[in-house]
């Protein structure tokens, strides 16, 4: 194993805009899972957002320092009273059926978007009209000024903003496209996927990259590699192995008690493609006892500390980060004002909170995933810590498909409902309030655990009409403060998630939110 | 004969209809939700209910069975919630690997335990008889994705002989074809020599003892024709009964089998549709499975035909 590296830096070859030699190459990779379904706004799930980077493309795109930069659009205006953007399309742009890409289809796109995901839904709500006033041209009118249409329109994790063809983005946002053809850089071939088995991308010959070197989601897409496949490997053991036999390129994510197979192999690189990395997340039920009571959360908050999760599951403090930033570390609005807690146990002020609020001993019904190796261990941390402050404890263990369905049932824990679970978030996905699904306070319609605070939502939408960057990271500020008080969850850690690739082969990977397989190249076949 | 069998293929109605019921209530009973699943971790609890309707969760058991029911007697087994194919499509994919692996591990299995099980019970206390015990235990204790890791880390990682894991078509090369397949087939096969070898052993040696085999000997007929032609062949009812209920195993011994060595068969197939609910593609493959144990179990009863003589149905 070679040592961790940032890749930005093969991105030094971020200029290799030469095409491959004649042979063709073909990058075999190992994704997290299977690719089940191919509607990237249909679904979150982030196999689904990684195949919408290789077909599609964004009108908008974020950079690696958080800059919002044009992607399709040749640039943009914002009318003088804030309320009419106009974005205008490069030259040259066509879909994977060969159709031009106009302003009509990124309207269309727009708006199925702002159908279904939380951030397009917030933005549409502002939204007055999408319209196209020529092939070119695409404008967004307000009804009233929003701070966060290029933040929203750029956004690079579930569910990205992707461009596809007006009829295609006509489908009714609840039901999935049958056809993927976007105008990214490589074109799904739908006759060589084999869902379970493998997935094939092709390159799009007539794909316009930028002429700006790559940055994360934004520059120029220049596909190296003739065919990206994914190949599915369920054993991460055997995917591991065929990595290092090379009958694999890149194994997307590997068990980070796997990488002592690979510490002395030359031929493998370990690197760190996402540097903001994921969150943990406690998450309590706010309808019923004993978190319905804010003394109780704020309780569980004071006995939880981040260290202690990430040892217990990630272990190589090279792969960890305690961050007292509910909006990650390293992003726009992070920030460590009342978060300080987060970072240690306090079990006497978690007895004192529980006395204060006269806890009977109401067992925490604690959903435990068993199945997958990032969150395994998480929840026996958490009851350890829960019991040490006070609480009783009855963990419940399941597999991670169980817990997602029982997590949407509202009913009390002792009718199969629940009081608390961990989770994780891709940092990308939320930071900001407007992204971040656990912020949301609006009750019944809120995500999972469902909280319920005017304040908090008042400040999110005063920070989503804020259109001055400096207040409206005050307003982030305060929002992350409010969340802590009245404990919409508690943010356990940041970690990483290593990437292991052929280095004798293949340069050029890219770091993102996402994994990105433009400006990788492969030698040999 | 006739009437035998067309009993036999009626019996497997009904026998196909409790489990059908069977597995489309387990399913429904079983904690977790496809519609969750589909709908992605960042999904809203809207999202799902949404998603539950459109594929019919939300009608009552008894609907939802109808349903299914009456697709199944138009030979439609429904299509998959996830891969958004006929579960029929996706099982004709998965079958090629699946039934590949078996017969190759089949092949292994006779071709080693049944020469070794007889060769013990010939041989009987001798080291080889004592070898052939104790294989049989350790066969039978070793789980097969350890022997499948061991495998792959002393002839893939080390050696380099072969590759870790992927499946090719015979119809590509039979060199292709066979590098993929020997270790998984060989690393199913441990338990099933270990099975079939001790069981062919047990066999043999009690009609060793019997007289015709004495007759023989007294005959004057030679050691090889006497084991084949007269000891094997009358102890070869009770050794093809665990071949073909080995082969019914086999189909339990595949899933695991399948993962470590990354063969897209069947045994994936039921994996994924578990783990994801996907109620249409399980309740297929369990259908087929049951199908085939049926199948298996009838195939075996006419062998006996051939093999005995005195059987008469």
């Amino acid at each position: 194993m070679r040592p961790i590296a940032t890749p930005l830096v093969a991105g030094a070859l971020a200029l290799g805009l030469a095409a491959s030699a004649a042979a063709e190459t073909t990058l075999r990779v190992v994704m997290h899972s299977d690719l089940l379904i191919i509607d990237p706004i249909w679904t979150t799930a982030y196999i689904t957002r990684n195949h919408g980077y290789l077909v599609y493309d964004t009108l908008l795109a974020t950079d690696a320092e958080g800059n919002v930069r044009p992607q399709m659009a040749d640039g943009w205006t914002v009318s003088d009273d804030g309320l009419v953007y106009t974005f205008t399309l490069r030259d040259g742009l066509v879909f994977h059926d060969g159709e031009p890409v106009t302003g009509a289809d990124v309207a269309a796109s727009i708006e199925r978007w702002g159908r279904r995901d939380a951030m397009g839904q917030k933005l549409m709500s502002f939204v007055e009209e999408l319209r196209a006033p020529d092939d070119m041209t695409f404008e967004l009118v307000l009804r009233e000024p929003y701070g966060l249409v290029e933040l929203s329109l750029a956004k690079p994790s579930s569910n990205v903003p992707f461009i596809m063809p007006a009829r295609i983005a006509a489908t009714p946002a609840d039901q999935q496209i049958e056809e993927p053809i976007g105008s990214g850089p490589f074109v799904f071939d739908q006759a060589a996927w084999e869902p379970g088995n493998r997935v094939v991308y092709r390159r799009f010959e007539d794909y316009v990259p930028r002429d700006e070197p790559p940055s994360w989601a934004a520059g120029g897409k220049v596909a190296n590699v003739d065919v990206v496949e994914w190949v599915s490997m369920p054993d991460a053991q055997t995917a591991l192995n065929a990595l290092i036999t090379g009958e694999i390129d890149i194994v997307e994510q590997i068990a980070h008690d796997l990488l002592p197979l690979v510490e002395f192999e030359d031929d493998i690189d370990v690197i760190n493609i996402n540097p903001l990395g994921n969150q943990y997340m406690f998450r309590m039920n706010w309808l019923h006892a004993p978190f319905d009571d804010q003394l109780v959360r704020q309780a569980a908050i004071a006995a939880l500390n981040q260290r202690a999760f990430l040892e217990a599951v990630i272990g190589n403090p090279d792969f960890f980060l305690e961050c007292a930033a509910m909006f990650g570390c390293d992003t726009p609005f992070a920030t460590d004002v009342g978060a300080e807690i987060t970072l240690v146990s306090d079990f006497e002020r978690s007895r004192a909170l529980l006395a204060e609020a006269g806890y009977d001993g109401t067992p925490v019904v604690l959903m435990h995933s068993t199945d997958l190796q990032v969150l395994t261990n998480l929840a026996p941390v958490a009851a350890q810590l829960l019991r040490q402050g006070g609480f009783t404890v009855d963990m419940q263990s399941m597999d991670w498909q169980t817990l997602v369905s029982r997590r949407a049932r509202k009913d009390a824990p002792a009718e199969g409902g629940w009081n608390a679970f961990m989770t994780s978030w891709v940092a990308a996905d939320i930071m900001n309030p407007i992204a971040a699904a656990g912020f949301t306070a609006t009750g019944e319609n809120a995500w999972f655990g469902w909280p319920e605070d005017e304040e908090l939502e008042a400040m999110r939408n005063a920070f989503a009409t804020e259109t001055d960057f400096e207040r409206q990271r005050d307003i982030a500020f305060a929002i992350q403060e409010r969340a802590l008080e009245i404990g919409t969850h508690m943010h356990a850690g940041q970690y990483f998630v290593p990437m292991g690739i052929r280095a004798d082969r293949v340069s050029g990977v890219l770091e993102g939110p996402a994994p990105f397989f433009w400006n990788v190249t492969k030698s040999g076949g | 004969m006739l009437g035998f069998l067309l009993r036999r293929i009626a019996a497997t109605i009904p026998v196909l209809l409790m489990v059908a019921v069977f597995v489309f209530l387990m399913l429904r009973l079983t904690p977790g939700d496809p519609a969750a699943i589909i709908a992605g971790d960042n999904a809203t609890p809207q999202q799902i209910v949404e998603i539950r309707e459109r594929l019919g969760l939300e009608e009552p058991l008894h609907v939802q069975f109808a349903i299914w029911g009456g697709n199944l007697l138009r030979g439609d087994l429904g299509q998959s919630y996830f891969f958004r194919q006929p579960v029929t499509s996706l099982i004709a994919q998965r079958i090629e690997p699946t039934f590949s692996l078996a017969a190759v591990t089949i092949v292994i299995t006779v071709l080693v335990a049944v020469p070794l099980g007889t060769l013990a019970a010939y041989r009987h206390g001798s080291w080889l008889d004592k070898f052939v015990m104790g294989f049989s235990v350790a066969g039978f204790s070793v789980p097969v994705f350890v022997v499948g890791y061991i495998l792959i880390y002393v002839f893939a990682v080390e050696l380099r002989w072969l590759p870790v894991q992927g499946f090719v078509s015979i119809r590509e090369g039979f060199w292709p074809f066979m590098e993929r397949m020997i270790m998984p087939a060989t690393a199913l096969a441990v338990i099933y020599i270990a099975l079939i070898a001790r069981m062919t052993r047990a066999s043999v040696l009690e009609v060793l003892g019997e007289d015709y085999v004495r007759t023989a000997r007294a005959k004057g007929q030679g050691e090889f024709k006497v084991l084949v032609n007269h000891a094997l062949r009358n102890a070869a009812v009770p050794i093809v009964t665990v071949i073909g209920v080995g082969i019914a195993l086999l189909i339990g011994g595949v899933v695991v089998t399948e993962s470590v060595f990354n063969i897209p068969g069947l045994g994936r197939l039921t994996v994924n549709a578990v783990l994801a609910r996907d109620y249409p593609t399980i309740q297929g493959v369990i259908l087929l499975f049951s199908f085939l144990y049926v199948l298996i179990n009838l195939l075996i009863d006419i062998a006996y035909l051939f093999l005995d003589p005195r059987i008469r149905y």
